[in-house]
């Protein structure tokens, strides 16, 4: 198939509904369209993908410093007590019989964020550069970066599990640290930034080259 | 009938025509490879009986101990809700709040609404209140996390086990059969079959897309 012959629907002035995936034609002037079908506001592109994506992204980052520094769990013995970070919390895990799960924890919690808003960031600076390059690719990244951004909510189910049981006082008890909070920002606002980003934008730029106005 | 194979690609708004698939087919996306429709067989009947179960897992899950230890002589046992309102307490109303969205409303919305799609499109033409939720369900699918709980769960168990004696509930397999049961949903359900059945916002006759562009 020759690459000159793909139109996208923005370039024949179809909008493709994100609800139902019906597509109809923009309407005339400057008025809202509604899918005919399921009613769902219909855009060429989401609306200020990119200033949407990068505030989220910023939000974020700014999160993930408290989320990483903070205690995210407390616990309470009569003679002691210890507060752990999420990065403490994978050390503890780490031993000849949890090893794996400590490697997940770490992965889940401290990699995946961080590679989300690299990622993102990614994706959004060679969208606004207008790169024409590896756009499958760029594609590919950016459905990874949906499917696994909820994983990393993985610590704060921990925390939430263990705080709930170990609750035998006065002899051992278990509170939440105030970084849990910044954690589950982090994942809620990954999360938000990459359903914000449009994908569509990553091949926009290649029309433009083929010719196209609009 | 005026079949709507002409589509956009929601990835990279490419136009193309979907062919008709036969059992154990599916389309990509020739220009980003994105899965633009999967033959899911006797997708409205086999998604119903499937959610029946999933709706059943959920209420077990819900409604019996997760996990319990035991330590010093004293036994303790919590639900998913029992979590939540400890963290709640614990003064982390946030992340409680977000516990509670991501283990227990999210599956259950998305569960009922799915129940309700499913009866409702038996006898087209569906109301239009089913668009409506089928469009409920796409947005809260992403934060739908039973599989990530029950890996945090996985972990927890680990981390308690080092204080005390731990005790898997009954909710914990129900948890495992409903994680099992939703992926089975997800892949034999087809929402073109929901929208080909439901009234139309607009009225069809009102809506042209070019059957023979591109």
């Amino acid at each position: 198939m020759m690459s000159a012959a793909w139109r996208s629907a923005a370039h024949l002035g179809l909008l493709s509904c994100e609800g139902c995936g019906l597509l109809s034609r923009a309407a005339e002037g400057a008025g809202e369209t509604h899918c005919p079908r399921c009613d769902a506001k219909l855009h060429l592109r989401k609306p200020n993908s990119i200033q949407r994506t990068w505030a989220f992204v910023i939000a974020a980052a700014i999160c993930y410093i408290p989320a990483n520094l903070l205690p995210v769990m407390t616990t309470i013995t009569p003679f002691s007590k210890s507060e752990d970070t999420i990065m403490e919390g994978v050390v503890l895990l780490w031993s000849p019989s949890s090893w794996p799960l400590s490697v997940v924890v770490f992965i889940a919690s401290v990699t995946i964020p961080l590679a989300k808003l690299l990622a993102l960031s990614y994706l959004l600076t060679t969208v606004q550069r207008g790169s024409i390059k590896s756009t499958r690719e760029r594609t590919r990244l950016y459905r990874i970066v949906e499917f696994v951004g909820r994983w990393s909510m993985l610590d704060v189910f921990v925390d939430t599990f263990v705080v709930a049981l170990v609750q035998l006082q006065p002899l051992m008890s278990v509170e939440p640290g105030p970084g849990v909070v910044f954690f589950a920002a982090v994942v809620v606002l990954t999360m938000i930034a990459a359903d914000s980003f449009d994908p569509r934008l990553i091949w926009d730029q290649d029309e433009v080259n083929h010719g196209q106005p609009s | 009938m005026d079949s709507p194979t002409l589509v956009a690609c929601p990835d990279c708004d490419l136009l193309q025509r979907v062919p008709v698939l036969a059992p154990g087919e599916s389309a990509h996306c020739p220009r980003c490879g994105n899965v633009m429709r999967s033959s899911r067989p006797d997708s409205l009947n086999r998604t119903l009986a499937l959610t029946v179960a999933a709706a059943v897992a959920l209420l077990v899950a819900n409604a019996v101990p997760m996990l319990g230890l035991t330590a010093a002589g004293r036994e303790a046992s919590t639900t998913v809700l029992g979590g939540v309102q400890v963290m709640w307490q614990e003064g982390q109303p946030v992340v409680s709040v977000i516990m509670l969205f991501a283990a227990v409303i999210a599956p259950a919305l998305d569960i009922a609404s799915m129940l309700m799609i499913l009866l409702a499109v038996r006898r087209p033409p569906a109301p239009r209140w089913v668009s409506t939720l089928l469009r409920l369900c796409q947005i809260i699918r992403p934060w739908r996390m039973v599989e990530v709980m029950l890996l945090g769960i996985l972990v927890s168990l680990i981390k308690i086990a080092e204080l005390a004696t731990v005790i898997t509930g009954i909710a914990m397999w129900a948890v495992a059969a409903l994680i099992v049961l939703l992926a089975a949903m997800s892949s034999s359900f087809d929402p073109e079959e929901v929208w080909l059945r439901v009234e139309w916002a607009q009225g069809r006759e009102h809506h042209h897309v070019p059957g023979g562009a591109a």
